[in-house]
């Protein structure tokens, strides 16, 4: 038989510490910020009378997503928030693409911490924002949508409040960390499964490792989409849930 | 002497025992906590090719819908996934 072992998962998701308190996630991570600064900085410093080229067309290319993404969801209020949920996206972008770098594979937001902490980020300034457009108005809002009967309030009140001050910052970490390391542990899985077929004793079972590798080849492919798609997801909710906190609640939307 | 192996033995077979149902039990909630947000994905995406197929104009506006929708329903099955890793550590 195979001797299939599939490694603990601290294994998986745990690199050596560089130093103490430093391992590569933290590298990682470190390295997505300044490769985003930078590609950013050389962009901005472009001569901007010539046609743009190079870093320069990739930085307005973003930028231009970016925007059309808080038109959309916040409206012209919000344009002044590009800026930051462009530092959102760019950081979060780079942060998943190492799941599928060779050598590196490790998406840096496959651990809690990371998703955690930009969760984090998010609720303090939603709830910020909020107060300061509507004043202690936001949080009757938040409780209690326009239209409630009475006798439903403290059902109503319980329920939303757990669903805007707990669930949504715990859904929106869950949903980006298991997202990256859902991919990472399949990649993990046929990556495995390969390398147990071609090693293994069995002359018949060998060539069966090909189809492991196609599943391998097709995952990362998959991979490539599942990172996009989670920073932009990441960034859009942050929108959706910044601009819910400025509009008074005539028209409440229901986010969770 | 004999005693404590018995008993050394039948503390080994309750730790196997709980690990063999941690494992099931994890099998179980990633499985059971797919079925909704599978059917649910499903229906989100589908009426959004509906829309768009019927408005191709408005495709951008949809798909934007299309994927929270899709964000949303996708969380219950990933505390799911979450459920899985816990126990199965």
């Amino acid at each position: 038989m195979l001797g299939l072992e599939f490694p603990e998962i601290n294994e998986v998701i745990r690199w050596v510490d560089l130093f103490p308190t430093f391992n590569k996630i933290a590298l990682i991570a470190c390295a997505a910020a300044i490769i985003g600064t930078v590609v950013f900085l050389l962009a901005g410093n472009a001569d901007s009378t010539v046609a743009p080229k190079g870093v320069r067309n990739l930085a307005e290319i973003t930028v231009e997503f970016i925007e059309g993404m808080v038109m959309e969801t916040i409206g012209k209020a919000g344009l002044k928030w590009t800026p930051y949920m462009l530092s959102f996206f760019v950081f979060i972008y780079l942060c998943n693409l190492p799941g599928i770098i060779p050598i590196v594979y490790m998406p840096a937001t496959a651990r809690m911490a990371l998703p955690l902490f930009l969760a984090l980020v998010v609720w303090v300034i939603y709830n910020a924002v909020g107060l300061k457009h509507q004043g202690a108005g936001y949080i009757t809002h938040m409780l209690w949508p326009p239209g409630v009967p009475i006798f439903l309030k403290p059902l109503v009140g319980l329920i939303e409040f757990v669903s805007n001050i707990f669930v949504r910052p715990f859904a929106l970490a869950i949903r980006l960390f298991a997202n990256m390391l859902a991919g990472h542990m399949l990649l993990v899985t046929f990556a495995i499964l390969t390398e147990e077929l071609i090693i293994g004793d069995s002359l018949i079972l060998k060539p069966l490792a090909v189809l492991p590798f196609f599943m391998l080849v097709f995952v990362t492919a998959f991979e490539v989409l599942v990172g996009f798609l989670q920073a932009y997801i990441f960034t859009i909710l942050a929108c959706v849930f910044i601009g819910s906190s400025m509009e008074n609640h005539d028209e409440h939307a229901e986010v969770h | 002497m004999e005693a404590m192996i018995g008993l050394i033995a039948q503390a080994d077979a309750a730790a196997d025992a709980k690990a063999a149902n941690a494992a099931i039990g994890a099998g179980f909630a990633y499985g059971l906590a797919a079925i909704g947000p599978g059917i649910g994905i499903g229906y989100v995406a589908g009426k959004a090719i509906e829309a768009m197929a019927r408005q191709p104009e408005a495709a951008g506006m949809v798909r934007t819908t299309m994927f929270l929708g899709i964000a949303f329903t996708e969380a219950l099955a990933l505390i799911g996934f979450v459920v899985f890793i816990l126990l199965g550590l």
